[in-house]
């Protein structure tokens, strides 16, 4: 009777745990905690860190790109002015040598010409003495010739006739001059 | 109430359809889990997904928000079994023909609670020494001449009562709506085999009832895999940071 009361107190009392599901439920969830720690965890884990480095992969990877872009247009610019100063320079040079060589055929030609021009005057100048020797001596024997005609007495001595001569030329400029006076 | 044993292993002990459905609520999890996890595809398709946010929703709205820092990571594996051991095993009572949360039995609770009652004192001995226990009794910034009063009362609701409301509102809760499931159909039952046809209507009225209670009761089921994980991550929380409480 008594043994009968307690197994029906025992059976009827939800607190009191039955022993082997109590051993079914650690048996099972130490195997559920297992997968959970060997597999699921890892598995989902590595596929979460996957997806980050892969976002942040891209990021990472379009700032570079980004970074190249802005690198590669930094050095088109910079060529660019590199370029329009070389340009510059260029011009610059060009004009200043065209002046150089401007001046320089402008000096060559205004020597040329003073040579030219100082050229003629000496020959001019030579010509010019020289008709005047010619012309000394050939109206000396004209006015010679003329004078014998004339006085019909040979002036053959020709010590004499230049002596002649030279007084009337002597004489003719003393007219000029006084003509200048 | 009490079930048939499946084998009978003893007198009053067998293999009871708890035990068969416990193994059961491993298998279902671990090949649900296994097969979600398995592609590990950047881009994910249905299954892992609903696998990933099953999984973040304990890792991140569980372990990441309750106990924080760098090391929640290892109290994942746990959080995340006995959320959705529980879970499974709780459903099961919403499920027809199968009508029984494994945890309408205390054994599974109590295996449950103690495994997390043993689990937080050995983080907290591990973390601050013996000297976790003056931690966890002795609250900061309480007069001296209250501290005769106040520790007992810390010693006792930490130490004793905690684990026994872990383990009792898990079992309680399934207990209780398994049973009102159990006599609203045995109710419904009973009024149909009456021979006056009034008699006979008004089971609709209890049919109408079983029904928003099984709705309560589902509801029930997924609210208690989630509390009971949850204060297991505020205890685990409690021990690592005995300090600073």
């Amino acid at each position: 009777m008594k043994q009968l009361i307690v197994s029906a107190a025992t059976e009827a009392n939800p607190l009191v745990p039955n022993v082997w599901e109590m051993l079914v439920v650690i048996i099972s969830f130490a195997v559920l905690m297992g997968i959970v720690i060997k597999l699921v965890v890892p598995m989902f884990e590595k596929t979460f860190a996957e997806r980050a480095e892969a976002i942040e992969g891209g990021i990472a990877k379009a700032e570079q790109a980004q970074a190249e872009a802005s690198a590669a247009l930094e050095e088109y610019k910079q060529q660019l002015t590199d370029a329009r100063t070389e340009a510059n320079r260029i011009r610059e040079e060009a004009r200043a040598e065209g002046a150089q060589i401007l001046a320089d055929l402008k000096e060559k030609a205004a020597a040329e010409s003073a040579r030219i021009t100082a050229q003629a005057h000496a020959q001019i100048e030579s010509e010019r003495q020289a008709a005047v020797v010619s012309l000394r001596s050939e109206v000396g024997t004209l006015a010679t010739t003329l004078a014998s005609r004339i006085v019909g007495e040979s002036l053959s001595d020709d010590a004499r006739a230049a002596r002649v001569v030279d007084r009337f030329l002597a004489d003719l400029e003393n007219q000029n001059a006084g003509a200048a006076k | 109430m009490h079930l048939p044993a499946i084998l009978p292993w003893g007198e009053a002990e067998g293999f009871s359809k708890q035990m068969l459905l416990v193994i059961l609520s491993v298998v279902i999890i671990a090949t649900f889990f296994v097969l979600a996890a398995r592609k590990q595809q950047l881009v994910p398709g249905k299954l892992q997904f609903a696998g990933e946010a099953a999984y973040g929703f304990v890792r991140n709205g569980i372990a990441k928000d309750i106990i924080g820092g760098k090391d929640f990571m290892k109290y994942v594996p746990l959080l995340f079994s006995l959320f959705f051991f529980i879970l499974v095993n709780n459903i099961y009572g919403a499920i027809p023909l199968i009508q029984l949360p494994s945890f309408s039995h205390v054994g599974g609770a109590y295996v449950l609670a103690g495994i997390v009652y043993v689990t937080w004192i050995a983080i907290g001995i591990k973390k601050n020494g013996l000297r976790y226990f003056k931690l966890a009794t002795v609250p900061s910034g309480v007069p001296v001449y209250i501290l005769p009063i106040v520790i007992p009362i810390e010693i006792i609701s930490n130490f004793l009562v905690r684990p026994v409301t872990h383990s009792l509102r898990l079992f309680a809760t399934m207990l209780a709506g398994h049973l009102i499931v159990m006599i609203a159909g045995s109710g419904i039952e009973y009024l149909v085999m009456q021979e006056s046809v009034l008699l006979k209507g008004t089971s609709v009225l209890v049919l109408v009832g079983a029904i928003a209670m099984y709705m309560l009761e589902a509801l029930i089921m997924a609210l208690q895999a989630y509390v009971f994980t949850l204060l297991t991550a505020i205890y685990i929380e409690g021990a690592l940071h005995a300090d600073s409480h």
